[in-house]
């Protein structure tokens, strides 16, 4: 039979007074309540290279970080891809995306944008055309062009903020919407400022 | 390992003897030359492999190699862990080899155990001819895809011109900042194809840059805050030995009175027997490192990563501590547990930085007799009644005193890894040879085929479970042909002691699919791998054992009969309190 060890037992043990939170943070046990989470942009500068995207997607469902939208495509450089990553998370949270996407070989910045930043996306939607006048005025309402009609619907393109083309799709709505098809976030830093981080170049790279 | 001379078929069976007068017409240069002369270039001296169909094109290149010697394992999943020793115990990144699909995917295990432990490893492995991938061809496994999550990187080579660089920039990632594994997969054609392409030496991407020297003014901080603490304790993780650390460490903690702990990977880091050590804290650490990590207002953590076997619930883990952390991976610091002073460097030349900085040594004295009080409360005892089996503590200690100081430990995992940590005194870097993060059963032989291979002059055990054993034992069949002296000594419970232990503790005692009833003689199975077999039971048989086992020139295989009732303590249950370890099952 298994005897143990000598010693004290639990309950004779002197016990520290603090307590961290599940974050690994030292909290007041009263008070700390669970981080908040927000909405953050983050813009990734990638080698424009087979499976680099896969490594991106794959490391936020393997690390179940949130992800609401991301958006990829050539920039003016051949051989570089951007990357727009739209996360909610908590600020501890948001901190290790960023850190993870810079140790993948193929990252060469990561940034999170400013809330002044430029952010668009783009939806096509198509809508019953049983009243094709009543759709017209909507989409120009909403700054929509029509790219497709036939006697049964029109499809019209919407450009903008997030927050835009939901309000624009609800109001297609009470024509009856057929089919929608939304990219994800597409984002630049607003003016002279750069959207890929030049101030610590890869010095935290692993 | 096979020299060239002895396999190439000299005789009438196998071939016509080749006249020595009569030159073989120079062999074309391809995509395989370049990927063997990026080997050379590398330094490499040994690689650990299974042949196959995809991967034949760099074998055949192989075989002109007078740099590199390939060492035939028996499974896969062997190389991948031998590789992963080899570059623990050499520092160098190991390298295995296997085929396309099920090659590739039986090297998987041992790739994870290595990015888990951060062990550097450079896998290559063949792949279908380029034209049918993506078609369901035969043994084709889309390798780079399952491979991504546990590689540093991964490549999928896209030509013979490029494929010698690829293998070079494999090998310098592998090695480089926190090491880990990294693998090339090689398309058939593109390793027959021609090319005059001459691969560098190691490299790492222009993009990829480490900090080796910590920021100045965090350093200054951190060492005030040091200086300052009335209780403070150095953790010592796996970067300290992947960092080649161990001496810093050392000076730093007798320099300043700071008692150290070792997280499992780092065990050897630091010595067992020093006054300031306390050994390895976790789960199944002591109780006074426990006791330490728990009451400590300063921890100290140089290149661990806070994994939860070390701090149990991340509520109570050193709940009272302001953390510095030392990492030259900027990702670990805050992941589980918050850096009060984050030191992203390389370990060796943190500490220095510490030691420089530090402008007075703490007030350690009433710490240090708290801690050595926690030693005497909570020592490391086992009873070994006559009227009970053979204690697996008593086989290990046994062992320590019978080897050389600098021998080699690998393990499976499991109890017996457990006795093999808690009752061998490690006072040495890179002679702990585990599987920690991944917690791999079967690690233990393969790894000491790598160990013995990496260190021909050093003593190496690797201490097995029955069910550990049964995983890799196929790898003996290696070890007899490369005539490697390595003893395996196996701590026979005739159960998955670990799961059984837990069972007990946990699921009142239903012991479902722990029990073996029936084991296979393991001695035997030992010699007709052509290895010495051994088999003890009694106290007093122990000691010749050990000396005929270490004495045999070979592969010698130990099989211990021990207490199957035999549990592993001290133990913090999964996410527990540290401070709460249990010394028996009725503390659970």
């Amino acid at each position: 039979m298994s005897s143990g060890l000598p010693g004290p037992a639990p309950t004779e043990r002197p016990t520290p007074e603090g307590r961290r939170n599940k974050q690994g943070i030292r909290i007041d046990p009263e008070v700390e309540a669970e981080p908040a989470t927000r909405r953050a942009v983050i813009s990734v500068l990638v080698e424009h290279e087979p499976g680099v995207l896969s490594k991106v997607s794959g490391l936020f469902s393997r690390r179940q970080f949130n992800i609401e939208s991301l958006t990829v495509g050539p920039t003016e450089n051949d051989s570089r891809a951007r990357i727009t990553v739209v996360t909610e998370e908590s600020d501890p949270g948001i901190d290790q995306i960023e850190k993870q996407l810079r140790k993948q070989i193929p990252v060469i910045s990561v940034k999170e944008l400013p809330e002044n930043a430029i952010n668009r996306e783009l939806a096509l939607v198509k809508v019953e055309a049983e009243n094709p006048d009543q759709v017209a005025a909507v989409a120009e309402m909403y700054d929509a062009n029509t790219v497709d009609a036939c006697p049964e619907t029109v499809t019209v393109e919407i450009t903008g903020s997030r927050q835009k083309i939901a309000a624009a799709v609800e109001t297609f709505e009470r024509f009856g919407v057929h089919e929608v098809t939304r990219t994800g976030t597409a984002a630049l830093a607003r003016g002279s400022e750069s959207t890929t981080d030049d101030t610590t170049p890869q010095s935290t790279n692993q | 390992m096979s020299e060239r001379a002895s396999t190439a078929p000299t005789d009438g069976a196998t071939g016509e003897a080749t006249p020595a007068e009569d030159e073989e017409p120079p062999r074309p240069r391809t995509g395989a030359t370049s990927v063997v002369e990026a080997l050379e270039n590398a330094g490499v001296e040994y690689c650990f492999g299974v042949q196959g169909g995809a991967i034949m094109p760099v074998y055949d290149a192989l075989y002109d190699s007078q740099a590199v010697r390939h060492v035939t394992m028996a499974h896969e999943q062997g190389a991948a862990h031998a590789a992963d020793a080899y570059g623990i115990v050499s520092g160098e990144p190991g390298v295995c080899m296997a085929t396309s699909g099920p090659g590739a995917t039986n090297l998987v295990t041992g790739i994870a155990d290595a990015s888990m432990d951060s062990d550097p490893v450079v896998a290559l492995t063949g792949q279908v001819p380029t034209e049918f991938v993506g078609n369901d061809a035969f043994q084709e496994t889309d390798t780079t895809g399952v491979t991504a999550p546990i590689t540093k990187t991964n490549y999928f080579a896209s030509g013979a011109d490029t494929v010698g660089d690829d293998v070079s920039e494999a090998f310098g990632l592998a090695a480089a900042g926190r090491p880990g594994p990294t693998l090339v997969d090689l398309p058939k054609d593109v390793t027959q194809d021609e090319t005059d392409h001459e691969p560098g030496p190691p490299t790492t991407p222009d993009t990829y840059q480490v900090t080796e020297r910590a920021d100045p003014s965090a350093v200054r901080e951190a060492a005030d805050t040091i200086e300052a603490a009335n209780k403070p304790l150095l953790l010592v993780g796996g970067g300290v030995i992947k960092g080649d650390a161990s001496e810093e460490v050392r000076q730093f903690a007798n320099t300043y009175d700071v008692p150290v702990t070792t997280t499992m990977p780092a065990v050897g880091a630091f010595p067992e027997d020093h006054e300031l050590a306390l050994e390895m804290a976790g789960m199944h650490g002591t109780g006074y490192a426990n006791m330490a990590i728990t009451h400590t207002d300063c921890l100290v953590a140089v290149g661990c990563r806070f994994d939860d076997r070390l701090t149990g619930g991340i509520e109570t883990f050193a709940p009272d501590a302001e953390v510095v952390h030392v990492d030259i991976d900027p990702a670990e610091i805050s992941k589980n547990v918050k850096a009060d002073y984050p030191l992203v460097g390389d370990a060796a030349t943190v500490v220095t930085q510490l030691d420089e900085a530090m402008r007075a040594t703490p007030e350690t004295k009433k710490w240090r007799a708290t801690c050595q009080q926690w030693k005497s409360e909570y020592p490391m005892d086992y009873a070994t009644p006559d009227d009970e089996p053979l204690k697996p503590q008593f086989v290990v200690e046994a062992f320590d005193e019978a080897t050389e100081d600098d021998a080699i430990v690998t393990t499976g995992v499991g109890q017996h890894q457990m006795w093999a940590v808690q009752y061998w005194q490690y006072t040495e870097p890179r002679t702990w040879v585990s599987s920690h993060g991944l917690g791999t059963m079967g690690y233990g032989l393969p790894a000491a085929i790598g160990a013995k291979v990496a260190a021909p002059d050093t003593q190496v055990v690797s201490f097995e479970g029955d069910g550990s054993f049964l995983m890799t034992m196929q790898e003996l069949s290696v070890a007899v042909r490369e005539n490697l002296d390595i003893t395996v000594v196996v701590l026979n419970n005739e159960h998955i002691g670990m799961v059984r232990q837990w069972q007990d503790a946990f699921y009142d005692r239903r012991r479902m699919a722990s029990e073996y009833h029936w084991c296979p003689d393991f001695a035997t199975l030992a010699e007709g791998f052509g290895a010495k077999g051994i088999t003890v039971a009694e106290y007093d048989e122990v000691a010749d054992a050990i000396t005929e086992a270490l004495e045999y020139d070979g592969p010698a295989v130990l099989d211990c009969y021990i207490d199957p009732e035999e549990n592993v303590y001290p133990m913090v249950p999964s996410g527990g309190d540290n401070g709460q370890f249990a010394l028996e099952e009725g503390h659970l």
